[in-house]
């Protein structure tokens, strides 16, 4: 009876020894999160400990680093369980498609059409923008560059030569 | 107000007192953007002898002036071609069929402006297709 007394108390204290040597929650908390702090895969995940269970809130990049975050917790000393509750990225939309018409198309088309009837002019479209070469009569310019500029162009570069 | 602004500064006064509607005054990459819509010809020939003056034979490229003489379907507008006769076109674009031919001088109906640079017009011979807006001048 009294070696069972002795075991009991031995056991009480072994107890009190034991809960008294778990690691804090804050502490484990705090090895989480600067393990994560140090993975870079896992930025975006935080942990917070209630009980030795460790809840992951935040949102990482995708399903692969929900997981490393997971199992890092896990492997965390004093964490009994892990609650995943982090998010994932949405991937971005698929980018739009190509426009049909490339806009430097509509915009070659107009400046063939404002030079048909001046020969002697060149032009070179890229970007939004038109580069004139060759030359033209001065008389004829304005008319030239008014037609030119309707056209919506980014910029007009006129280096023709002007007789 | 920016350097570009202060450069054309007697173009946007003067746009600004000579009724142009619509008016926008933007910069993009250095280049400032003048949008807007003339009563007349005459308002819009002002404003690119201005443009002309402040930037001679228009070499900075650092503008774009987009004003228009704004039209309405059954306005009558003249051929001020060189000389030549213009062409009246299918459809608008100069790889377009000429259906016919407006003489320089003559007056013509718009019916309809498709853009800034091709006008659906109506001869008083009966001819209708597309014609170059740039030698049409709105009466």
């Amino acid at each position: 009876m009294k070696i069972t007394k002795t075991f009991i108390a031995i056991f009480l204290s072994a107890s009190v020894l034991f809960f008294s040597c778990k690691p804090k929650d804050s502490d484990v908390q705090t090895n989480i999160n600067q393990k994560f702090a140090a993975t870079p895969e896992c930025t975006g995940a935080t942990a917070s400990v209630a009980d030795g269970v460790a809840t992951l809130t935040g949102e990482v990049k995708d399903d692969a680093c929900k997981n490393l975050a997971g199992t890092t917790a896990t492997g965390i000393k004093g964490v009994k369980s892990v609650v995943n509750n982090l998010t994932t990225t949405p991937p971005p939309p698929p980018p739009p498609p190509a426009p049909a018409v490339n806009p430097d198309t509509a915009l070659t088309q107009g400046v063939t059409d404002a030079t048909k009837d001046f020969p002697t002019v060149k032009t070179s479209v890229n970007n939004g923008e038109i580069t004139l070469t060759g030359s033209i009569k001065r008389s004829d310019l304005k008319t030239l560059m008014q037609s030119l500029n309707t056209l919506h162009p980014t910029k007009i570069n006129n280096q023709l030569t002007i007789k | 107000m920016s350097a570009l602004q202060d450069k054309y500064k007697e173009l946007i006064d003067t746009a600004n007192s000579s009724g142009i509607s619509n008016l926008q005054i933007s910069e993009q990459g250095n280049v400032l953007h003048i949008d807007g819509d003339a009563p007349d010809g005459a308002s819009k020939d002002k404003l690119w002898d201005i443009y002309n003056k402040i930037d001679p034979d228009y070499r900075a490229g650092d503008l774009v002036l987009d004003v228009n003489v704004a039209v309405t379907s059954g306005s009558k507008a003249k051929v001020t071609t060189d000389s030549t006769n213009l062409n009246i076109r299918k459809g608008p674009g100069t790889d377009q069929e000429v259906v016919g031919k407006a003489a320089h001088g003559e007056t013509v109906t718009i019916q309809s402006k498709t853009n800034d640079q091709w006008w659906l017009i109506k001869t008083d011979g009966g001819v209708e297709g597309y014609t170059y807006a740039q030698y049409l001048s709105p009466q």
